[in-house]
């Protein structure tokens, strides 16, 4: 057997909580029930601090960090609500409301969607930012998934599913900046995917409308992540003999 | 106090959000008896007045009319509200502006000659039929807005409590769901 689990002290928004070593501010804040908002964050994927939501200050440190990458440490004093972090978390959400077209009255994800229920739990009545109207397509090449580029915030989240969980490895990223884009494979047509199994991991990942199943209405899209939990459960802990 | 002046407006919507606010039903009365209605497209009064008190803005800026009325409109009164997302956000008449710099034309074509199975014809007289603008843009990017009404349209019960905490002479402030889009 191995030694005890190495436990760090820390304070949270004033409150004392232990924590494993390995464990990063967001999971120790999820355990305490303090709410962090997060979007890119999809519990048994790795995290890669992308959507900048879940900022928070640490005693010491001049910058704010990411909740989701941040491992604790002993006497570490967090803070997760604060002005300045609510500045930032509501133009953080105007600039993805700003950079892409999310039109949520005809969007599938209407009432679904984790990006607008973060803006209006965030209290953004509105954009402070010029919108850019960009013009982004859809690829409807797959018999029964779609991917709507115009509502992707770019959080990776199918990607990584499709990468870490499916094992399948067709989604990808291609562009910088603004010109950023998910793409299938080397960017081919969805429908055209050698490697795509259909498993509809990634549809079931996608925190917006980016990726939905077809034909399917605002109503019917509410996201089933039972099925990813499960999946990433079992394997954590091994329920799976191989 | 004063009956408040009030005025509610409709540019580039469906009128939608005015459905929604006749949909106050018995609060309606209540207001009545508070509130004078000023202009509106359900009161018969053609010049925008002045001395308004709080107009309720509904619909996107999608054309040069829906422009200069909001330019008076914005002189002429104390408070505007963005009601509804199109006048939040441009909404569906601003899906337009993702098809570039000749978005208006093309729309036009789309619509009157493309898809028209009789009269292919743009519509257009000097001074009757207005230009579309080359862009929608929503209306706080073209005048100062002092509050926000969101949803599409916004339920009753939203329009309800921005019109009760400015009858209470609060600064109307909505939380949560109450900003829900869409
Ligand atoms: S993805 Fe979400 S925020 Fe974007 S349009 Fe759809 S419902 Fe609205
Ligand atoms: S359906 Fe499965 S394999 Fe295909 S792209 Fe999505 S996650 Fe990857
Ligand atoms: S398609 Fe969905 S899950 Fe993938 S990056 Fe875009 S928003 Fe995230
Ligand atoms: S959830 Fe931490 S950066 Fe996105």
């Amino acid at each position: 057997m191995s030694t005890a689990v190495d436990v760090k002290t820390l304070i949270i928004d004033g409150m004392d909580v232990s924590a494993r070593q390995d464990q990063t501010v967001l999971d120790v804040a999820r355990e305490n029930n303090i709410f962090i908002p997060t979007l890119c964050h999809l519990e048994g994927v790795a995290d890669i601090g992308a959507c900048r939501l879940c900022l928070v200050e640490v005693k010491g440190t001049p910058k704010l960090l990411s909740a989701c990458t941040t491992k604790v440490y002993e006497g570490m004093e967090v803070t997760t609500d604060s002005e300045r972090l609510r500045k930032y978390r509501r133009m953080t959400l105007e600039l993805l409301f700003a950079e892409r077209n999310h039109v949520c009255a005809v969007c599938v994800a209407n009432g679904h969607c984790e990006l607008q229920t973060l803006a209006y739990g965030q209290g953004m009545d509105h954009v402070r930012y010029d919108y850019c109207f960009p013009k982004w397509g859809m690829d409807l090449t797959h018999p029964f998934m779609g991917m709507d580029h115009n509502r992707c915030i770019l959080c990776t989240r199918c990607v990584r599913v499709c990468w870490y969980i499916e094992g399948a490895g067709t989604k990808n990223t291609s562009g910088r900046g603004g010109g950023s884009m998910i793409i299938t494979d080397l960017n081919q047509p969805w429908g055209d995917s050698e490697t795509c199994t259909s498993c509809g991991k990634c549809l079931m990942s996608c925190p917006t409308g980016a990726l939905f199943k077809k034909g399917s209405t605002a109503g019917e899209s509410d996201r089933d992540r039972s099925m990813l939990e499960f999946i990433v459960n079992a394997r954590e802990k091994k329920q799976w003999t191989v | 106090m004063d009956r408040l002046k009030v005025a509610t407006v409709w540019l580039g919507g469906c009128s939608g959000c005015h459905m929604s606010f006749l949909d106050l039903d018995e609060f309606l009365i209540e207001l009545a008896g508070k509130i004078d209605i000023v202009y509106s497209p359900i009161v018969d009064r053609k010049e925008y007045p002045e001395g308004v008190d709080l107009c309720l803005i509904e619909g996107a800026v999608c054309n040069e009319d829906n422009l200069e009325i909001l330019r008076k409109i914005r002189a002429r009164t104390k408070v505007l509200i963005s009601f509804g997302d199109c006048a939040v956000t441009g909404n569906v008449p601003a899906i337009r502006n993702q098809l570039g710099a000749d978005n208006a034309t093309q729309v036009l074509q789309c619509a009157y000659i493309d898809n028209a199975q009789e009269h292919k014809c743009l519509p257009g007289r000097e001074g009757i039929v207005p230009a579309l603008l080359k862009r929608v843009r929503p209306v706080h990017e073209m005048v100062v807005v002092e509050h926000y009404l969101p949803g599409c349209p916004p339920p009753a019960d939203r329009i309800r409590a921005v019109l009760t905490q400015v009858l209470e002479g609060l600064s109307p402030k909505l939380e949560g769901a109450q900003l829900k889009f869409g």
